[in-house]
């Protein structure tokens, strides 16, 4: 299990993936509005959404958890 | 007799810890400055330093002279088959005497660093005196800007020998085996009660990413040698010559063109490897902390075959604003191209510098400080471009027009402001917009928007002389190349002083 977490301080614009689905290395799971800029967050490694955690207008802090892989 | 303690010295400790060099994927020392110098050593003194005590071949440590890409190098390299690198009287000795030779012969100084640190038996003859261990950093502080060092890690800097990296210009760091750390797990469980492993706390990919220690990272010995003499073939021998020039190349071409990559809309990303791409000489980029704070892009480069710095944001990484570790990252940048008299190109897209608590906690303010100090200093030609927006400080820090470039160029779509349209409006109108019916918001903040963005329009920046020039995307390349050359003969003292109080 491996969390997805928030590069940086913002607010959760958009939630990209849903429970179940597959994601890869380098693909966006969610994008954060943050600056007035949209920031990317991508999956890390291969693996499952088990969990979506954050959203969608959650305030977020850098390190917190968004989305949890199996 | 002679010939026979030569050939037993040269080969190093004993066969075990060569098998066991070659199972941690380690190389000899000797065979490593052989990947290293075009022709192998030249010349090495002290070979046959504490000879006569049998089991330490040269003390520990390799130094000469050699050649990297025909340019002179002076190198110093530990060997880990002896007393796991360890550092005697003699080590220490050879050590100095060699950065003394470098920085004589005016060339620069390689550390191939794989040392377990002090013989602490024998720490009264190599740690406290006026030639102990402290003198190599003593003189790496000295040399420092003078002739470009450069540490290649390839097993541990421990404790005090930590400090050899920390004092290169850059530290290239092989994953899995370097590490640097001042207290050994062993000795931070002992010591604070912490239980952690070698990798985690002072490993090559948490030093390359995280801590900002290491600024290269290597999958092998070979690719960490590879990389250091492309690296060197950017730098001139010393601070008062220039870096040699290739021949000019044709940026790769690609399908699409920077007209096509960059987004119109100012909030969505980027990626600025492909800009960059497009505008320096096909295969010349050499980046510099790739791993760390990838949302600012640092990397040598050529244009026409002339060595650049690059200083760039990266949209496509929290979406390219200026945080405290990419300020300290171009800040160190800066300088290092600064001194070796390497030209500046600043590649703006910033939203400014991060704003909240965790930020202000870690002192933006002053790390973001260290970034336009060393900017302002820099007096190598400075060439500007804005390519979608420098807001706020971001502008500053990217070296906009108050801080003395050569140039600062616009591509057309590119907006400079104190904030964006969006904030702006916001931070002006609130109250209005508060007082408003809630149907007729909409609308006036568009209108306000759209009034902003006419006040902060490009052509109007540069009717008021405030950006030099506004080009189309596709003609950037053709613009540096055309302006980098004219600007070679700048010669400036930044101003008269000791030194500038640098806000470390």
């Amino acid at each position: 299990m491996t969390m997805v977490k928030a590069s940086m301080a913002g607010t959760v614009w958009k939630v990209l993936v849903a429970e179940g689905d597959k994601v890869n290395a380098g693909q966006d799971v969610a994008i954060l509005e943050s600056m007035k800029m949209e920031i990317p967050i991508a999956a890390e490694e291969d693996g499952v959404v088990t969990k979506v955690i954050a959203n969608e207008g959650d305030f977020i802090n850098v390190d917190d958890d968004l989305i949890e892989l199996g | 007799m002679s010939e026979t303690m030569k050939d037993k010295i040269l080969q190093g400790g004993q066969p075990k810890y060569h098998e066991k060099n070659k199972a941690q994927g380690k190389l000899f020392a000797r065979e490593r400055l052989a990947l290293l110098l075009d022709d192998g050593l030249q010349s090495e003194d002290g070979l046959y330093a504490n000879a006569l005590a049998g089991d330490l071949p040269a003390d520990g440590v390799i130094t000469g002279i050699g050649k990297v890409n025909g340019q002179t190098v002076c190198v110093l390299a530990n060997d880990s088959t002896i007393k796991a690198g360890s550092w005697g009287k003699r080590t220490v000795e050879k050590m100095i005497r060699i950065q003394e030779t470098a920085e004589k012969l005016r060339c620069p100084m390689l550390y191939l660093v794989d040392s377990a640190g002090a013989r602490i038996t024998d720490q009264l003859e190599m740690f406290p005196g006026r030639r102990g261990a402290g003198r190599i950093f003593y003189n790496q502080v000295k040399m420092s800007g003078r002739v470009p060092q450069i540490c290649l890690l390839f097993g541990p800097s421990a404790a005090g020998g930590a400090y050899i990296p920390a004092f290169c210009d850059i530290v290239v760091m092989v994953e899995g085996n370097a590490s640097m750390y001042l207290g050994s797990p062993r000795m931070a469980e002992m010591v604070i009660g912490e239980k952690v492993d070698l990798e985690t706390m002072g490993g090559a990919k948490m030093h390359c990413s995280v801590s900002g220690c290491g600024d290269v990272l290597a999958k092998t010995e070979e690719d960490a040698i590879a990389y250091t003499r492309k690296y060197l073939s950017y730098f001139p021998s010393n601070y008062t010559e220039r870096s040699p020039v290739e021949a000019p190349k044709p940026p790769a071409t690609f399908e699409k063109s920077i007209a096509d990559l960059i987004p119109q809309n100012q909030n969505v990303p980027f990626n600025m490897y492909d800009l960059i791409d497009r505008l320096i000489d096909e295969d010349s980029f050499c980046e510099v902390k790739k791993l760390f704070a990838p949302e600012l892009i640092t990397g040598l480069g050529r244009i026409d075959g002339q060595p650049i710095g690059i200083i760039a944001n990266q949209p496509r990484v929290k979406g390219g604003v200026l945080f405290h570790d990419s300020a300290d990252k171009a800040a160190k940048f800066i300088s290092l191209c600064d001194a070796f008299n390497i030209p500046l190109v600043f590649l703006a897209d910033v939203p400014g510098f991060m704003i909240g608590t965790q930020v202000e906690k870690v002192g933006i303010i002053r790390h973001g400080a260290k970034m336009i100090f060393a900017m302002s200093e820099a007096t190598v030609p400075k060439l500007t471009v804005i390519v979608r927006k420098a807001y706020g400080a971001g502008l500053y820090a990217m070296a906009g027009p108050a801080f003395e470039p050569d140039c600062c160029i616009a591509l057309s779509n590119a907006q400079i402001a104190v904030m964006g349209p969006e904030a702006a409006v916001n931070a002006v109108y609130a109250n209005k917009i508060a007082e408003l019916p809630e149907e007729e918001r909409t609308a006036f903040i568009n209108e306000k928007r759209k009034e902003y963005q006419e006040e902060i329009d490009i052509y109007r920046l540069a009717s008021e002389l405030i950006v030099d020039d506004v080009i189309e995307p596709n003609e950037l390349r053709q613009a540096l190349a055309t302006r980098l050359p004219l600007y070679m003969s700048k010669y400036v003292t930044f101003t008269d002083r000791k030194h500038g109080v640098n806000p470390v």
